[in-house]
């Protein structure tokens, strides 16, 4: 982005700003032009720019205060006396069946939404009408839009009694693998249940990123391969996939965060117990770090209370580390794709 | 010396027709079509779930174009013929779970969607009747309290970005900015739980802490988009305004903002809609009430998202009215969001910067 100097050169660039209003100017007298001295930086300015610095700074001392205030309080888990942590057990073999759930829950979504956000965003930037395509990106975000609460109670009344048939038939004919042991939940309120609703909430974000990098695809390179005689669906494969790698894999990063930092949905939708299965259809299924927070949070007091901040300090770290990872792909990206566009 | 011989007769038979072994245009999607028609007859006459004859229907369709395809087409457009319909049932899966959640926010929360609800609370009620009047207060206060506090912050964030950052600040900054937008909503929370105990001892709860916790979901919405904004007013406008003399600080407040206010708008309109739905950070820090409490700074406020899980959660000794309550709440908390999001694409429509 061009700067242009406000102060350098211009003659009246010492003069207030309310002078250069005034047509007047011209008959004063000459003099007027006459700098005495350099005159310093407008107050104006300088306390503008220190609030801009500031607000920018104030983002990082947030950051910074988020992580300080979860370890101050969270601190005294991790050393207590495991008599008084929930489940007469340490801190991390408490915290470790929740991150097991809160990990495993996220990559079943991961699984499901990935090709699915491919396709859509596909859809959008390549097969749709052009006139169309804005509006039906809006469609796709309006799924962003929805609270959570009401996921999950939508994951609650209508997923999971109508996800039980399809459970029952996956544990007849799958059921010889482990995901599919069964028995199935009579209620539906399983693992799988919870992965298909975060697996909804993740798409939109996941489906603008995609759709973002699919339209930077060089449209020489698009044409070329298109004249050379190759079907749509070639063209993609040659050229926007190859192109748009990097920005799949941090789009999903970017949805593995949002489902392993979700709430509410999960916490309505997973009737949890405290125990680590890989079993998805079941009614016993490992509960997630902010589904337990959530759960748990109004009944506790004392050192529980700490060890629910720890967890979600651990929580905090994971997806911290996971968007990072993501962002740091996506500018990566962004700075090298000037060069060939 | 070669000889050029004309080519044989199948060839010249061949060539005949351009559009020659290619299907018509209207095929693919008549085939599509028939499929799902089948299906769906089959499904009525033999007494199979409607939605299980249509999902067959679809699997027929993925199967019988690419096979007739194939045979008149060859191999190459049936594959992109394939995808066609691949990328296509993407898309119509990803419409199937919006319509079923507002069909039924809407089928199951007309019932109790009246004015008593939206006009009551829910002191000593414990079975039928009842409201949210409390709980839409406390949205409105907490949302309009986290807005007022991650505005200013944000739109001059934005403005380091964009009008001063340079070097490594703006850079860490930016990414940071990013990042941000993925904390989980619940860590917020609890940040604000464990910032306010510090100050105020533990137990605390009261509806600013959940306004603190929202702003720190809503600066990074607000920056992001303010940003997008900033960057678009036209570098011209910022240098005419230097050439006229004004200063930097002026020039940022009366051409570059001004300019972007129907843009700076439409965002926080977003970011407002994103934060109104959050449950969780509310859960812990600003609590549970079923009296209208106005004051944001002294004792537990409800906000709708908190209300719809408690109803669910505790629906009370009759279940029915409970879930009722619950539902309903959920379609006014649905509308609220779909109307800002409406008001925030009509701004930007209406107020659109003149493209030249």
């Amino acid at each position: 982005m061009t700067q242009p100097a406000a102060n350098s050169g211009s003659p009246s660039s010492g003069s207030p700003p309310g002078a250069s209003q005034g047509g007047s100017s011209v008959t004063e007298p000459p003099n007027k032009y006459v700098r005495k001295k350099r005159s310093p930086v407008r107050l104006g300015d300088r306390i503008f720019s220190g609030a801009a610095v500031g607000a920018g700074i104030l983002i990082l001392v947030a950051l910074a205060a988020v992580a300080v205030f979860l370890l101050i309080e969270g601190l005294p888990a991790f050393t207590a006396d495991p008599s008084d942590l929930p489940g007469d057990q340490n801190f991390w073999s408490f915290v470790g069946p929740l991150l097991f759930g809160t990990v495993f829950a996220a990559v079943i979504a991961l699984l499901i939404a990935t090709p699915l956000s491919i396709g859509i965003a596909l859809f959008i930037s390549h097969y749709a009408p052009r006139r169309l395509a804005q509006g039906l990106g809006y469609l796709i975000d309006l799924l962003a839009a929805i609270p959570s609460v009401v996921y999950g109670l939508w994951g609650i009344f209508f997923l999971a009694p109508h996800a039980v048939p399809v459970f029952r038939w996956l544990e007849k004919y799958l059921g010889w693998l482990p995901f599919f042991d069964g028995p199935t939940s009579a209620t539906g309120r399983t693992m799988l249940t919870a992965g298909l609703v975060l697996a909804v909430m993740i798409l939109p974000i996941m489906t603008a990123v995609n759709r973002e990098v699919f339209l930077q695809t060089p449209r020489l390179q698009e044409e070329a391969s298109l004249a050379l005689g190759a079907t749509r669906y070639e063209m993609i494969r040659m050229t926007v996939l190859p192109f748009a790698q990097s920005g799949i894999v941090s789009s999903s990063m970017l949805g593995l965060g949002r489902a392993l930092g979700e709430t509410l949905a999960v916490a309505m939708v997973l009737s949890a117990t405290d125990v680590v299965s890989f079993d998805v259809i079941s009614s016993t299924n490992s509960s997630t770090i902010a589904a337990n927070i959530a759960l748990d949070f109004p009944e506790s007091s004392g050192i529980r209370l700490n060890a629910l901040i720890a967890s979600g300090l651990v929580l905090f770290a994971v997806t911290f580390f996971v968007n990072y990872v993501a962002r740091a792909i996506v500018n990566r990206r962004r700075e090298f794709s000037g060069a060939n566009a | 010396m070669t000889t050029i011989s004309p080519p044989p007769a199948e060839v010249l038979e061949a060539r005949k027709s351009l559009t020659q072994g290619q299907l018509p245009p209207w095929a693919q999607w008549s085939m599509v079509s028939a499929c799902l028609v089948v299906g769906l007859l089959i499904g009525l006459t033999t007494g199979f779930s409607t939605a299980l004859a249509l999902v067959l229907g679809a699997v027929a369709a993925l199967v019988v174009v690419p096979a007739v395809s194939w045979g008149v087409e060859g191999v190459r457009r049936a594959k992109d013929r394939l995808a066609t319909l691949l990328v296509t049932l993407a898309f119509v899966l990803a419409l199937l779970p919006l319509l079923s959640l507002l069909s039924t926010v809407v089928d199951r929360g007309r019932h109790r969607f009246d004015w008593k609800f939206l006009t009551d609370d829910m002191n000593r009620v414990v079975g039928e009747g009842g409201g949210a009047y409390h709980a839409i207060i406390g949205t409105l206060e907490i949302t309009a309290a986290a807005t007022i506090i991650s505005v200013p912050i944000g739109v001059m964030c934005a403005v380091y970005l964009v009008e001063y950052g340079r070097g490594w600040l703006a850079r860490s900054i930016t990414l940071l900015v990013d990042v941000m937008t993925g904390i989980p909503s619940i860590v917020a929370g609890l940040f604000a739980f464990a910032f306010f105990s510090i100050f105020f001892g533990s137990g605390i709860r009261f509806g600013i802490g959940g306004a603190v916790a929202l702003s720190l979901l809503m600066i990074p919405v607000v920056v992001r988009s303010v940003e997008e904004m900033l960057k678009l007013v036209p570098n011209e406008l910022r240098e005419a305004s230097y050439a006229l003399g004004v200063a930097k600080w002026l020039t940022v407040i009366r051409v570059v903002l001004r300019t972007a206010a129907a843009g700076i708008a439409t965002g926080v309109t977003i970011a407002i809609a994103r934060v109104i739905g959050e449950t969780a950070p509310l859960l812990v820090i600003a609590g549970m009430a079923t009296r209208t409490n106005y004051d944001l700074f002294d004792g537990r406020m409800t906000t709708l998202p908190v209300y719809i899980f408690n109803s669910n959660a505790n629906p009370g000794a009759r279940a029915e009215f409970g879930l009722e309550r619950a539902w309903a709440a959920a379609l006014t908390l649905v509308l609220i969001v779909l109307l800002l999001n409406l008001i925030a694409r009509v701004i930007s429509r209406v107020f659109a910067l003149p493209t030249r």
